[in-house]
This record gives structure tokens, C-alpha cells and sequence, in this order.
């Protein structure tokens, strides 16, 4: 296969996988906003952050309301990370590694991006929202099965899950990051039970509220949620399960090609730094200061697997 | 302007159905209005959905086009194909033997066929070929010859397209989408398969490969996304299961073009390029190319990898160059052309241009070097101030134009609202060139000018497609 031809399969999925958590915290912040009687459009910057553009909204809006904020985060052309932007990313490079591609999966695509960019075409007003982020979890989810349902389970399938799995690692340690950030400043509140809307955004935004319960029941407890959100290796978006994910990826390319790189090494040492550790003793080390290694460390190992299977020049 | 009415193909001139299109026109005769009309419109959902578009130059990313698609088919008789392709293969060895010659011994000139500076004064001339033996000595591996048909056994060769003849996928495209609409037809009729051609240029491409490689790797190069006809190079390179490869992707190796690989470098033994001539090496060729493999060259004159079609063919079809085809027909094959070319004034001659400026408003002046129908002249349907602008345009620069008289061009019917109506079509067959022989697809891409009474059949300017059938007699 050719380098290119990985880094477009790696980008490609990366960027379906971002288009959809996007548009998960859009929903979510929807959501508190409509259930919570004091909630104000200030909570847009919280979800904003939490997203990772927060910093490129500031930089072209005086003020936060919740219609430019959630523009910025479905349709501006100048957020990379918008929904449509991360879409056409992803088109484009399915455009680009489409002889990797079954049919099934470049059709499923080529149909997502031609209905997000004609639902985002213009301003999605509040009524329509919901079916619009319906619309685009949908069409991904197409995307994403037929690639399940027919890809030759070889290479180019496993760089389109490194790069699932490195986009969905990276999404959901910066939602932690950012939630735990916020909510909790003073170490005394951790292992308090925390504010009902708060926990709901964050396991809402991952999709992951049916899941705690079944594991940790009703009772929310900020303990329990990053326990199950970091080290629950059940759970399909959390790191451990996202991690594990990139290194049997991984393993299967060593194993096809006959050879181990760097990165194999790299994703070993991160399993080992950060996965094997109970939950108490990252509290011990700090949550803010671990998720900001393993934000790190991620980076490294993607950098890492760009330079080993020669992505670029 | 001819006194009698236009050929059409279904209907000949006198609305007398004719043979190839009496089943067709059984079926049709059954068929509803509206129900074929949802049909058209489900072909180009179908074509949306599958990325058959073209981009247009210039524009932003949104301006992906659909080639129109007209479901009437354009239907050649066997006895028809038969004498056209044994023209076609004739022009076809007579070009690739011109190719061998002028970057060789020149025979034609020195025979006085062609005059020196023809070649020499010629911007499709590479010096850098001359001597070069081409792996196997073919210089066109995939050529495309447009034909215009004017009456029942009237063709004429309007250009060749010797360098990267594109199109092709709209044909087996086409073709798909007719079998997917209307499997009937193909039952009533039987007509011709298509469908083997990626396999086929796939068996062309490796036979022509370098000495010694038994089992060859195959590349197709195109140079981006971007370019109009990507779709295309994606969609061979993934009906021949070989690698899209860009300029980026490749480069010298131990002596051999290689391109980056997840595992490492792989040396290719044919590459089939869909970049022009200027953008193969920078360092042999135009140095400001961020799109080429610097060293190409080197490796293809060591006779290391098969470049397809070969650097330097686009002096074959080259306007100015086509007006000599008769004489080079009958140089290197010894015998008459069976395709006959259309009468052409070579403006670079006085006499010559003396008589076009003096029938401008009947003639279609082109561009020598021009392609896509711009930058040419219709002289009866321009306006007194288009007229006035081009004549400064010839005088300024004689030697880069010729002139043709305007063809009456056949119709075949499209579909329209109100039922069938005809339309002017050309036709582009495409040709495989390897040592083991010349393959022809029966068929080829029908362009057809949607416009009533237009004359313009290029996509970029509005025109569309048909499925072309050769039946079996």
C-alpha cells in the first residue's frame, strides 16, 4: 500500500470520527441548555472548549451565543473542526484513497458529505436541529458499518482504526479534561457526588449514560465516571477500550508486514504508563496533569506511525 | 451548410428507420413517456452518488460536474464497426510508426512527405526522445481517434488523441448504467461487451513492460485530486487493481522509479501517466513542476520502466500534423487511408490563409495546440464582432491556426421532455497498442451537444453522453 494511501485512510477517519463527536457536544449543550432554568449561553464556552475550539471562536466573536456558537462548531468554514469541515476532510480523502475503498463504503461517503453539506448549507435554526444532528450521526454511522461490513479485514483496514481510535482517544480525554478542569477546582470535591447535569453532559457527549448505569447504577459519582471513561475496557469510547484498539491495530501491521517499529514500542509504554494503574492512584497523581500526558503521548505515537508507515515524504 | 437535410442515425434522411435501431425503436414504441423519465433522472442520481463528475478548472471544490447523460443509445452496425476499425488499426500503426520515425532516421522528411520544420519548429517535438527506444517500440499504448460521421458510409477522423485520450470510464460507466436501467434492451439486442477493457489495458500496459519482468507492477499517475479527470485515473487504476500513484509518491531508486510504500520502496516497471509531457521530470523538462519525478527520464532512457503513452507523442496529434495524416497513412503502410481526414487549410501556408480569411464566417478555425473546443472559431454561428476579433487573431499568429469547413455532423436522438429529438454526436473509440497486437473496443464514448443545432459535443462546454452499442451482426 502505498504511504499516501495510509495517511488518507488514517485522515479520513480521524476526521468522521471528530465530525461525530462534534456533533454529540452540539447536542449536548442543546440539551442543558433546554433542561437547566439557570443555564446561559456562557455553558457554550465550557462545550466549546471541551471541543478544542474554543480559542478559534474567540478569535472572531466579541461575545458567546448559543446560534454563533453552535455555527461555529456545525458549519464555519474557518473551524476545521466544524462538522462540515471535518466531513469534507473526510470525503476528500476518501476521494483520495478511493481504489482502497469498497464501493459500498466510497458510496456511503460520497452520500454523507453530499447530505451534510446540503442540510449545513445554510444556518440550521433550533427547530430543525435535533433532525440535523440526527441526520449527520446517521450518515456517519453509514459510513462506519459499511466499512465494517465490507472491508477486507487487511492494512487499509487498520490504519482507518488507528485513526478511529486515536481521533475517539483524543476526543474523549479532552472532554475529561475539560469537564474535571471546570467542575471540580478545589481537590476536596473529588469523590463528592457532583451536580445531575453536569455527569449526564459528560457521559451524554460520549453517548456513554445506558452504559454507567448498567455498570455503576444510578448514583453519579465523579469517581465512577472517570473510572469508567478512562480504564472501563467495555465501554467503546473510553481510553482504555480506544487504546487497546490502536495497539492490536498496530499489532496486526507488525504482524503483516513482518517487522515492529518505534510506535509499536510507543503504544506499549503508553498502555503500560497509563493503563494499568486504579483509578485512585491517577487521582493521587492528578487527573489534569495524567490526561495532559496521555494528550502527549498520543500525539507522539500519531506522529510516530507517520513517520514509520511513511505517510509523507 | 449543405442543401440536404442532416444524416441522422436512427432515422437517415428521409425518416426511414434504419437497421441497427429497429429493435430499439420496438421497445420504444412500447415504453412511457414518464416512466422513462424517472428513469433519467435515477441514471443521474446514480452518477452523483458513484463521484462520476469532472472538476472544472478554477473553481472551488464545490464545482464538481456531472457529465450529463442521455439514456437513448447510439447504435453502429457490425458492418459498420468492422470497416471502421480496420481504419482505425491502420491510422493507429501508421502514427506509432511516425513516432518511431521522426525520432529516428526522419525517413518522412528526407522522403519530402513533411516539411523539416513541421517537426523541428514544433512545440510538441521532444529533442529529449530522439534515439530513445521505447520498451517494446511502441510510443501510443492508449490512443483515442474521434470520428464524425456526415452520412450512411461517410466518417471522418476529426483529431487524434495520441497522448492521455480520457474517457473511457464514461464509457464502461455508461454502459453499466444502461445494463443497471434497461436489462430488456440487452436481451432484444445483442450488442457488444465493453466490460473487459480495464482488463484488457491492464494486459496491454504489462506487455509492453520493460526486458525481464514476468510478473510487472503497474502505476497509474495522475496529477492530484484536483485535476478534471481524476475520477477517472482513480477508476482504472481501481478496475485494473494497481496503484494511483501521484508525482510525490515516486521516486529513482537504484536505478528503477519506485514509489513510497507503507513497507518501503517498490520499484514500477509501466507507468500509465495522465500528466502531460512538461510535468514528467523536472530536471529533464519544465523545472518549475512540483508534479513530476526528477530522474524519470534518465530511468526511461536505460530502458527501465515503460512510460505509457511514451514522452513526445503529442507531436502525432498535434492540429498542424494531422492535416499530413493521409501522407503519413500511406508513408509507412503502403496503402490508401481508409479513414479520410477533413479538408484542412494550414494557415502557416499563404495561400492557404489567403483563402480562410476570406471564408471565415464558413469555416471552424482552431487553435494548432488547442484542446476542449476552446480558444476555436464556428465561423457560422459567430457574430460580425467575433469574426472582425479572430481575423486580427490570424493575421497576428497564421502559423498556430488551421481551418476546416463546417461538416454537417450526424444526429442521433435524445431523450427530451417531449420524446426524442435529434442531436449532433461525434464519436471517440479507444485503441490498445502492445507488441502482441492492436485491441478495439467496440464502441467508444458518443459525445452528443444537447443544445439544438450546436455543434459543440466537449463536456467542458455543456455537452453529454451516450452508451454506444456495436451489435453483433
Amino acid at each position: 500500500m502505498l504511504g499516501k494511501t495510509a495517511n488518507g485512510l488514517f485522515w479520513m477517519y480521524r476526521s468522521l470520527e471528530r465530525a461525530e463527536n462534534i456533533s454529540r457536544l452540539v447536542e449536548t449543550g442543546q440539551r442543558i441548555a433546554l433542561t437547566r432554568l439557570e443555564s446561559s449561553d456562557g455553558e457554550w464556552l465550557s462545550i466549546m472548549q471541551t471541543a478544542g475550539v474554543a480559542d478559534g471562536y474567540l478569535s472572531r466573536h466579541d461575545e458567546v451565543t448559543k446560534e454563533a456558537a453552535i455555527d461555529w462548531m456545525l458549519r464555519s468554514r474557518d473551524n476545521p473542526s466544524s462538522v462540515l469541515s471535518a466531513i469534507s476532510a473526510a470525503r476528500q480523502n476518501a476521494r483520495l484513497v478511493r481504489t482502497a475503498l469498497t464501493h459500498d463504503v466510497w458510496e456511503a461517503m460520497n452520500r454523507c458529505y453530499m447530505q451534510v453539506r446540503e442540510r449545513l448549507a445554510r444556518k440550521v435554526n433550533e427547530r430543525d436541529l435535533p433532525a440535523a444532528i440526527d441526520m449527520i450521526k446517521q450518515h456517519t454511522a453509514l459510513v462506519r458499518g459499511t466499512t465494517q461490513g465490507t472491508m477486507l479485514r487487511n492494512d487499509i483496514f487498520n490504519f482507518a482504526r488507528i485513526g478511529t481510535y486515536l481521533e475517539r482517544a483524543d476526543n474523549i480525554a479532552r472532554i475529561l479534561d475539560v469537564k474535571y478542569y471546570v467542575l471540580l477546582p478545589s481537590v476536596n470535591s473529588v469523590g463528592s457526588s457532583i451536580d445531575n447535569v453536569q455527569w449526564e453532559t459528560i457521559l451524554r457527549s460520549v453517548s456513554a449514560r445506558g452504559g454507567y448505569r448498567m455498570v455503576h447504577g444510578n448514583q453519579a459519582c465523579s469517581v465512577d465516571i472517570a473510572r469508567f471513561l478512562i480504564l472501563d475496557r467495555r465501554m467503546p469510547r473510553s481510553l482504555k477500550f480506544s487504546i487497546s484498539k490502536i495497539r492490536d491495530n498496530l499489532d496486526y501491521l507488525a504482524s503483516d508486514y513482518g517487522l515492529r517499529h518505534p510506535c509499536h514500542a510507543q503504544v506499549d509504554t503508553l498502555v503500560r504508563r497509563f493503563m494499568s494503574h486504579d483509578i485512585d492512584s491517577i487521582f493521587e497523581y492528578g487527573l489534569h496533569e495524567y490526561l495532559q500526558d496521555i494528550l502527549a503521548a498520543l500525539a507522539a505515537l500519531g506522529h510516530q506511525i507517520e513517520i514509520d508507515y511513511r505517510f509523507y515524504e | 451548410m449543405s442543401e440536404t437535410p442532416i444524416f441522422d442515425e436512427m432515422w437517415g434522411r428521409d425518416a426511414d428507420l434504419r437497421a441497427p435501431y429497429r429493435r430499439f425503436q420496438n421497445w420504444f414504441e412500447g415504453e412511457d413517456i414518464a416512466r422513462l423519465r424517472a428513469k433519467q433522472r435515477e441514471a443521474e442520481e446514480v452518477f452523483r452518488l458513484t463521484g462520476i463528475t469532472f472538476n472544472v478548472y478554477g473553481r472551488a471544490e464545490a464545482e464538481e460536474r456531472l457529465i450529463p447523460f442521455d439514456i437513448i443509445p447510439r447504435i453502429i452496425s457490425g458492418r459498420e464497426w468492422q470497416r471502421l476499425s480496420r481504419g482505425i488499426e491502420q491510422r493507429v500503426r501508421a502514427i506509432n510508426a511516425f513516432l518511431y520515425d521522426i525520432y529516428h532516421r526522419q525517413e518522412i522528411v528526407k522522403a519530402g512527405r513533411i516539411p523539416e520544420q513541421a517537426i523541428s519548429r514544433n512545440d510538441a517535438f521532444l529533442p529529449q526522445m530522439i534515439g530513445v527506444e521505447p520498451p517494446g517500440g511502441i510510443y501510443t499504448h492508449i490512443v483515442g481517434i474521434d470520428l464524425v460521421r456526415t452520412g450512411d458510409d461517410q466518417f471522418y477522423v476529426l483529431e487524434d488523441n495520441a497522448r492521455t485520450p480520457s474517457g473511457v470510464s464514461y464509457m464502461l460507466e455508461n454502459r453499466e448504467t444502461m445494463l443497471q436501467m434497461f436489462p430488456e434492451l440487452f436481451s432484444q439486442n445483442r450488442v457488444q461487451p465493453v466490460q473487459s477493457y480495464p482488463a484488457d489495458l491492464r494486459r496491454s500496459l504489462a506487455s509492453c513492460a520493460p526486458n525481464g519482468s514476468d510478473s510487472p507492477t503497474v502505476a497509474v499517475l495522475t496529477p492530484g485530486i484536483y485535476n478534471s479527470a481524476y475520477f477517472e485515473h482513480a477508476f482504472l487504476a481501481d478496475q485494473m487493481g494497481v496503484e494511483l500513484v501521484e508525482g510525490n509518491d515516486l521516486r529513482v531508486v537504484d536505478g528503477k522509479v519506485a514509489m513510497r510504500t507503507t513497507q518501503g520502496y517498490q520499484p514500477i516497471d509501466v507507468l500509465y501517466r495522465r500528466v502531460d509531457d512538461d510535468f514528467l521530470d523536472p530536471l529533464n523538462f519544465n523545472p518549475d513542476s512540483a508534479l513530476g519525478i526528477p530522474g524519470i527520464m534518465d530511468v526511461y532512457r536505460a530502458g527501465r520502466i515503460t512510460i505509457a503513452n511514451a514522452p513526445g507523442t503529442g507531436i502525432a496529434d498535434d492540429k498542424a500534423i494531422y492535416s499530413y495524416m493521409p501522407e503519413i497513412v500511406e508513408f509507412y503502410t503502403g496503402e490508401k487511408a481508409l479513414l479520410e481526414n477533413v479538408p484542412t487549410w494550414r494557415c502557416s501556408e499563404p495561400d492557404a490563409l489567403a483563402y480562410v480569411l476570406d471564408h471565415l464566417s464558413e469555416l471552424v478555425v482552431k487553435e494548432v495546440h488547442g484542446s476542449g473546443g476552446y480558444g476555436m472559431l464556428i465561423g457560422p454561428a459567430a457574430t460580425r464582432k467575433d469574426l472582425a476579433e479572430f481575423r486580427k487573431k490570424l493575421m497576428a499568429r497564421p502559423g498556430n491556426y488551421i481551418a476546416q469547413p463546417t461538416l454537417s455532423l450526424s444526429t442521433v436522438p435524445i431523450f427530451t421532455r417531449n420524446g426524442l429529438a435529434p442531436r449532433h454526436v461525434d464519436l471517440r473509440p479507444f485503441v490498445l497498442v502492445g507488441p502482441n497486437g492492436i485491441n478495439i473496443t467496440p464502441g467508444g464514448l458518443t459525445r452528443v451537444a444537447l443544445k439544438k443545432g450546436s455543434l459543440v459535443v466537449n463536456s467542458s462546454q455543456g455537452g453529454g453522453t451516450k452508451d454506444t452499442w456495436v451489435l453483433e451482426d
